[in-house]
């Protein structure tokens, strides 16, 4: 599956004399499998833009294309396009209601017409990928840690079926280890089941170490479409956005400054350490 | 976007009346009120008019916001002007069909269309020119006489207070649940009745608990900033009488004395 | 001098079934010794679930102790006499920045915490101004809190509790659901009142890197203190942060990584600067 957007914008105030864009103009074509990284500041036009993807929202300008069909024409099927495109909100737990964990994640099944055991089938299958046992399946989700109920909250949306899995944020509110058990799970969902990514984040480090590909937003604009080692070449100019580079590649890339003879796009940790341990070695 | 919606319709704009203590506000509109009914005939319109008029003027606010008020229940003034006009008895002046016109009935309806118009433009006036915060503390305060039939008087004020701040919050809220639902597969728009109202439950039941939630948060937060009822408080703001509320006060008892005494000279 | 004791405090929930019958307790505190001095900027670190809440909601008395006792500005959390000097001592900041506003207008809310002390208004007046100015905030002074961002709400938050003139500032993961800049404001102004107004201040976070700055560092696990140090000697024990469910910023990791190899660096290094300067010098 193939999702593209053509020159999208999304105007506030359009009867105003000057418009306020929160998307402008932005293009790109999601493919299959792939892990994105969507980053930027609070109002870049991030949120904006994740509501495009699932047609939660209609661009004022500009079409949203699924394998070239433009999804906002008289008689798509939206909710069809729901079932491959899942939206999992920032702190998805809000949206739990029913009894108990294995009802909850049945909802989506149930709204795409699913029968009673396929609904059951799915609900299971999505429970289980995101780490959870079947002692789960008749707790109420209430009784659950922050974590816990963020990984329901996933589930319920990987019981769609969805072949593009979009995360706002969502290890915001939890403690490293709980950040880090949900990247890791959303990196399994990407490499063994094929799913295509995008993360919404903060945190630089996370996009760095685990995406294929960086979107970077910033005043409603798509600044950069590229890999992270490409992206986070641009220290200044990324500086010059307010947004930040990982720490590591940061270090790299004062190290180099110093005249170390490293290469600027340093990743993570590991990478770093090994060219510096080559570069203290050769000396 | 929805978290700058203001709650009431607060006309923001400098004047006189804008500044007058909120009592003073409340005290007119409800004398005012009472004064619609105290006099009847054509003058004593007119003279409610024109007194409501020169408010108006001083207020700054410009009339089509008073009208906006009215559009909302011009149905409900219809309807009951119908009623009137065609069920009360009396001398019939047209009579066509089964539907006739007495003289009685026109005069009841006009006479209850002319107090309605003027009732909602009376106390519309005072919430396009009061805050919803200050319409709190003047009915805290100018009610605070309720205390003594204990009435808990400034618990009422809190949560009017805490609703007016957590309701453009709730709504927003409402919209993303309904989006992260949509994102599921719910649809909220299409079906019968019952079948919207059971699409509701998905909706409903996180937004108790999140209301019940930042309820909790919310009441820790104010113990820990050592909130114990209204007893011992002081205010940022005291509501403190001006000379100007004083000569409101006598503006508005000589214009409702004047009022009995040209309904009675009249009638 | 001690503006913090607490001895061998203990917390437990009682835990009661679904006829409201109690069944048991939960042990959230066990046995807690610890004081603080006054004017330090102490971060205490922990996973969630491990009890640094219910220790700071101790701090102002918003719960009592099962056993032991707990002393703020002199002051024993049990006297009920004491209670609202306690509050007033040592204010709190929660998570949520949306849930701990009262007023609709800022200077409204910054004002609730003094109009219940029963400050007269003149003063008031001159305290909210000038909490406001300490927080950045003075031209919010008259908007609406709903117009805000999330670190502006959290300044007015923190601006509502200075109007009170605390000794201590309790914050409880204030930073948890902001973005990256509103968490560099609010810290920033943390640091200042620390330095500049010698206020005492207890932050709880699972943000490493802001306990970076700080003179003590606390680490707890399962209702108990594990770790009590300076930041440079708690960020150098790697292993046992991670066994507590906690990582440390990448700086460190890098460095400590390096070290394991041989590579001959100081201890708990915690900035950027450090580690550049060391690799700098061996080079």
């Amino acid at each position: 599956m193939q999702l593209t957007l053509k020159s999208v914008s999304y105007v506030y105030n359009s009867d105003a004399v000057e418009p306020r864009y929160a998307v402008k103009d932005v293009s790109f074509t999601l493919n299959k499998g792939e892990f994105v990284g969507l980053i930027g500041h609070t109002g870049s036009g991030k949120s904006t833009l994740v509501q495009f993807l699932d047609g939660l929202l209609k661009p004022t300008s500009g079409q949203v294309l699924c394998d070239g069909e433009d999804i906002f024409e008289k008689g798509y099927p939206l909710r069809e396009l729901r079932k491959k495109v899942g939206l999992v909100f920032q702190y998805p737990e809000h949206q739990l209601f029913e009894s108990d964990i294995l009802k909850d994640v049945c909802f989506g099944p149930k709204n795409m017409g699913c029968s009673q055991e396929e609904q059951l089938e799915r609900a299971k299958k999505a429970i289980a990928l995101v780490g959870l046992d079947e002692s789960y399946y008749t707790k109420s989700p209430f009784d659950l840690s922050g974590g816990e109920k963020r990984r329901v909250a996933i589930a319920g949306i990987l019981a769609m079926g969805p072949d593009i899995l979009v995360l706002d944020e969502p290890t915001a509110g939890l403690d490293p280890a709980g950040r880090d058990e949900i990247l890791d799970q959303v990196e399994r969902l990407n490499k063994e089941e094929g799913i295509g990514v995008v993360l919404v984040s903060h945190s630089m480090e996370d996009v760095a170490e685990r995406t294929d590909r960086i979107l970077v937003m910033s005043g409603g604009v798509l600044q950069y479409d590229d890999t992270p080692r490409n992206v986070f070449r641009h220290r200044e100019e990324l500086a010059a956005l307010g947004l930040d580079i990982p720490q590591v590649t940061d270090i790299c890339h004062t190290l180099r400054d110093k005249g170390f003879d490293i290469p600027e796009d340093i990743l993570t940790v590991a990478e770093a350490k090994e060219e510096i341990l080559k570069v203290l070695k050769k000396s | 976007m929805i978290r700058d919606i203001t709650l009431g319709q607060y006309y923001s704009v400098d004047s006189v009346i804008h500044k007058l203590d909120p009592r003073v506000k409340l005290v007119f509109t409800i004398l005012y009120i009472v004064s619609l009914y105290v006099g009847s005939g054509v003058w004593c319109y007119v003279y409610a008019a024109a007194f409501l008029g020169l408010v108006i003027i001083l207020s700054k606010v410009p009339v089509k916001f008073m009208v906006k008020g009215l559009r909302s229940i011009l149905f409900l003034l219809v309807l009951s002007a119908c009623f009137n006009l065609f069920l009360v008895d009396g001398n019939v002046l047209v009579k066509f069909w089964i539907i006739r016109i007495t003289d009685n009935g026109l005069r009841t309806a006009s006479k209850m269309v002319i107090r309605m118009v003027f009732l909602i433009m009376g106390s519309s006036l005072m919430t396009l020119t009061t805050t919803p915060n200050d319409l709190t503390d003047g009915l805290e305060k100018g009610l605070g006489f309720l205390k003594v039939i204990r009435v808990p008087v400034h618990e009422i004020g809190m949560m009017m207070s805490i609703a007016l701040r957590f309701i453009p919050i709730l709504i927003e809220e409402v919209n993303k649940i309904m989006k992260a639902q949509m994102a599921r597969g719910a649809d909220f728009e299409t079906g019968g009745l019952i079948k919207k109202a059971k699409a509701m439950v998905p909706l409903l039941i996180p937004l108790f608990i999140s209301a019940f939630r930042r309820a909790s948060d919310l009441a820790l937060a104010m113990e820990a900033r050592c909130y114990h009822g209204g007893e011992g408080c002081t205010k940022l703001h005291p509501l403190q009488y001006h000379t100007r509320d004083y000569v409101a006060y006598v503006i508005l008892i000589l214009y409702l004395v004047s009022m009995i005494l040209l309904g009675k000279l009249l009638g | 001098m001690k503006i913090i004791d607490i001895l061998h405090l203990i917390h437990e929930y009682k835990v009661y079934d679904d006829d409201e019958q109690e069944v048991g307790s939960v042990r959230a505190l066990n046995d807690v010794t610890l004081s603080l001095e006054e004017g330090s900027f102490v971060v205490v670190l922990g996973h969630n679930g491990c009890g640094k809440s219910t220790l700071a909601k101790h701090l102002n008395a918003l719960l009592l102790p099962t056993e032991g006792m707990v002393y703020v500005c002199g002051n024993n959390t049990q006297e009920e006499d004491d209670i609202w000097k306690i509050r007033k001592n040592a204010g709190m900041i929660f998570q949520n920045p949306d849930n701990q506003i009262v007023g609709n207008v800022v200077e409204e809310d910054v004002a609730f915490g003094p109009e219940n002390i029963g400050v007269p208004t003149e003063k008031m007046v001159k305290r909210v101004t000038e909490a406001l100015k300490k927080v950045g905030m003075e031209a919010y002074r008259l908007n609406s809190p709903n117009q805000l961002s999330g670190g502006q709400k959290q300044r007015i938050g923190i601006a509502g509790m200075l109007a009170m003139r605390p000794k201590v500032i309790l914050m409880d993961e204030p930073t948890a659901m902001l973005d990256p800049s509103g968490r560099k404001d609010v810290l920033n102004i943390v640091h200042e009142l620390n330095k500049k107004e010698g206020m005492t201040v207890v932050l709880i976070t699972h943000y490493m890197e802001e306990a970076v700055d700080a003179d003590r560092v606390i680490v707890m696990d399962g209702g108990e203190i594990k770790m009590d140090g300076t930041p440079r000697e708690i960020f150098s024990r790697v292993d046992e942060l991670k066994n507590y469910r906690l990582t440390v910023p990448q700086v460190t990791e890098l460095a400590w990584e390096l070290k394991k190899e041989g590579v001959d660096l100081p201890d708990g290094i915690l900035t950027k600067e450090e580690l550049v300067e060391a690799l700098c010098s061996l080079h």
